[in-house]
């Protein structure tokens, strides 16, 4: 018998590995990466650069087809090695939300549409998807800013902008790659306890890259990329 | 929401600047559309006003509007006398060039078959028809010669009693209304010593003979007028015009005249036909070349635009791919500014085109089809424009945003 979408993780990855060129040039990205992240859950990505975390979250974001190994988001086996089970784009458009190390809001949309137009691509109607963009605003505190361009924003202001349209959709999983690296470190502070608010209250997975320890115990589980293999750290340790 | 249109007002200037740009383009096709117009009404106008059943022209010649035509003046007694025949007309038309108050002058001349003919049927927007068989004129407006103004044509004084708008010939030359007596006179204006010279020539040939010798009165005659002398009158008009009695049989009466050696014979239809045939034809061509270069330079034009613009995108284009926007949504946004580019162009086109076409020298007529089809021409040329950027795109890989 089949869980409740509710009760399956938002994600598992199991045997991942992601290799570049061929014989002498050939470079092993991800080592039979296996992890999982469960819904209401938010676990940190550690490594330094170049240790396989952003080819790790490209892969689970479907936009980076894996060479071998199965990827399953909320139940529903989505990568197996580089083939796609589904409409990735359509996929990504219904169950997964991300956020960048910049916004990446678009310019010529203010911070209300920026989170509307995520709406409208998944094809909720204008006048819904205005209103519900609103109320993400107001969750992550930005409604008085709502219909100001990306330009007369801060950068925590635009960073939160961005969260609101990753929570768009109410995916299941949210990928964060460094979000808090262009922000200072009250800023970054506020960002991952939104990160953390937005995994236990609206019961989302929540995977963030991070390079920043001071913001280490915001999250549930902590995982370290080494060389393209990871393992799970023991939350006591201190060293990131 | 509409994403082209949200982008467009982000980059207000630049897509404004460049819009005035096809604007200006699309106004110069759409003028030279107008101009094309324009001459084909210009040329037609006088064929069409004039009135005339057929036009009675020299034999093997198309008439005066495509090259000189001249038959004698009294062949206008000839044609009436044709059963079927109610009215006809000398028709005197030559261009002439002359100095008035320090400046070049052009002008078509025209005959008035004077007094049956005081040029009533001519379009007067100031002044009156003629009154009088000679030293009278009826100008063009773009001739500017204000009523009352006089102006020496050859060797006589003609004042401006009458002023028309728009009518000029085919090279876009003010048409001038005459009697046909004063046009022809205008037309075979000769220097004095010219005429004593020829005169006395003649003199001489004739008394070289004994017939000349013998007649006294033959000499006379030789050293007289040339017009008195039938064997060298010059035919001094350039078409008679036949306007059918009520029910007349046109075929019948162009199968009479067509028994005459002399003459040709055309319909106002065949004339007008001939008419845009030749020149402006050519013009024609001309002006549709000049447009589809300048269509072609447009499309170009709104083409590297449009890609600009989608560079300058391509990381809002690659995080649209990436939370999940559907192709149609990223090339309905690129389509959308092209078309609304060409439309906005097309708009400024008409709106300057309004104020400034009628300053050009010659008549620009914009006509409601020519416009619709213009408009069609943008709408497809900014479809195909847009394809370079969609192209872009849709090649966008939605990882490209990851990247710092």
């Amino acid at each position: 018998m089949t869980a409740p979408a509710e009760q399956t993780p938002a994600i598992e990855v199991t045997n991942l590995r992601k290799v570049y060129g061929r014989g002498h040039t050939e470079v092993v990205a991800i080592r039979d990466a296996t992890l999982s992240v469960e819904r209401g859950e938010i676990v940190g990505l550690l490594g330094p650069s170049g240790s396989g975390k952003s080819t790790l979250l490209t892969a689970m974001a479907l936009i980076n087809p894996p060479t071998t190994g199965l990827i399953i988001i909320s139940g529903q086996p989505v990568m197996d090695g580089p083939r796609a089970m589904v409409d990735a784009r359509a996929f990504r458009r219904q169950h997964i939300g991300f956020v960048f190390q910049k916004p990446n809001l678009i310019p010529f949309l203010t911070a209300l549409e920026n989170v509307q137009i995520a709406l409208e691509i998944n094809d909720t109607a204008p006048r819904e998807a205005r209103k519900h963009a609103l109320e993400l605003l107001d969750y992550l505190g930005v409604s008085p800013r709502a219909h100001n361009l990306p330009d007369a924003l801060s950068g925590g202001e635009q960073q939160r902008v961005a969260i609101a349209r990753a929570l768009a959709n109410d995916p299941s999983l949210i990928l964060a790659d460094e979000p808090t690296a262009s922000l200072d470190g009250a800023l970054g502070r506020q960002v991952m306890e939104l990160f953390r608010k937005v995994a236990h209250e609206r019961h989302a997975g929540v995977l963030v890259v991070t390079h920043d320890p001071r913001t280490l115990d915001v999250f549930d589980r902590i995982l370290d990329v080494e060389d393209g293999a990871i393992r799970v750290r023991d939350k006591t340790a201190t060293k990131p | 929401m509409n994403l082209a249109v949200r982008d467009v007002r982000h980059n207000a200037g630049r897509f404004a600047f460049t819009t005035l740009g096809v604007g200006l383009l699309l106004m110069i096709v759409m003028g030279m559309g107008g101009i094309y117009r324009g001459l084909i009404y210009e040329a037609t106008l006088l064929v069409d006003r004039v009135g005339a059943d057929l036009w009675v022209v020299q034999g093997s010649t198309r008439g005066p509007f495509a090259e000189i035509s001249r038959i004698p003046a009294n062949l206008e007694d000839r044609v009436l006398a044709v059963p079927g025949v109610a009215r006809a007309r000398r028709f005197v038309s030559h261009t002439i060039q002359r100095e008035h108050q320090g400046k070049p002058l052009r002008m078509v001349v025209q005959g008035l078959a004077w007094p049956d003919d005081k040029g009533e049927w001519v379009p007067i927007v100031a002044g009156r028809p003629l009154r009088q068989a000679h030293y009278e004129m009826i100008a063009d407006q773009s001739l500017r010669l204000p009523l009352g103004e006089k102006i020496k044509l050859g060797k006589d004084v003609y004042e401006v009693v009458g002023q028309t708008r728009g009518l000029v010939g085919t090279s876009g030359d003010g048409l001038a209304f005459f009697t046909v007596s004063d046009a022809m006179a205008i037309q075979f204006d000769v220097p004095g010593e010219a005429v004593r010279l020829e005169r006395a020539a003649r003199r001489a040939r004739v008394e070289a003979i004994d017939l000349g010798r013998l007649q006294p009165l033959l000499l006379d005659r030789a050293a007289g007028l040339a017009s008195g002398i039938p064997a060298f009158a010059t035919p001094q008009v350039s078409a008679v015009l036949v306007s059918l009695q009520p029910g007349a049989d046109e075929a019948a009466v162009r199968s009479t005249l067509r028994t005459w050696p002399d003459i040709t014979v055309y319909s106002t239809q065949e004339q007008k036909d001939l008419l845009l045939a030749g020149m402006v034809d050519k013009a024609r061509r001309q002006l549709g070349l000049f447009r589809a270069l300048l269509i072609i330079i447009s499309t170009i034009i709104i083409a590297l635009i449009i890609y600009t613009l989608t560079l300058d995108k391509i990381r809002d284009i690659a995080l649209l791919k990436l939370i999940g926007a559907r192709n149609t949504v990223i090339g309905g946004l690129i389509l959308q500014q092209a078309l609304l580019m060409g439309a906005c162009g097309f708009g400024i086109a008409w709106w300057i085109g309004l104020y400034l076409f009628p300053y050009f020298p010659r008549l620009v007529l914009i006509e409601n089809a020519d416009l619709v089809s213009l408009g069609l021409i943008v709408v497809v040329i900014s479809t195909l424009a847009s394809l370079l950027g969609i192209w872009k795109a849709l090649r966008v890989e939605p990882n490209t945003v990851l990247a710092v």
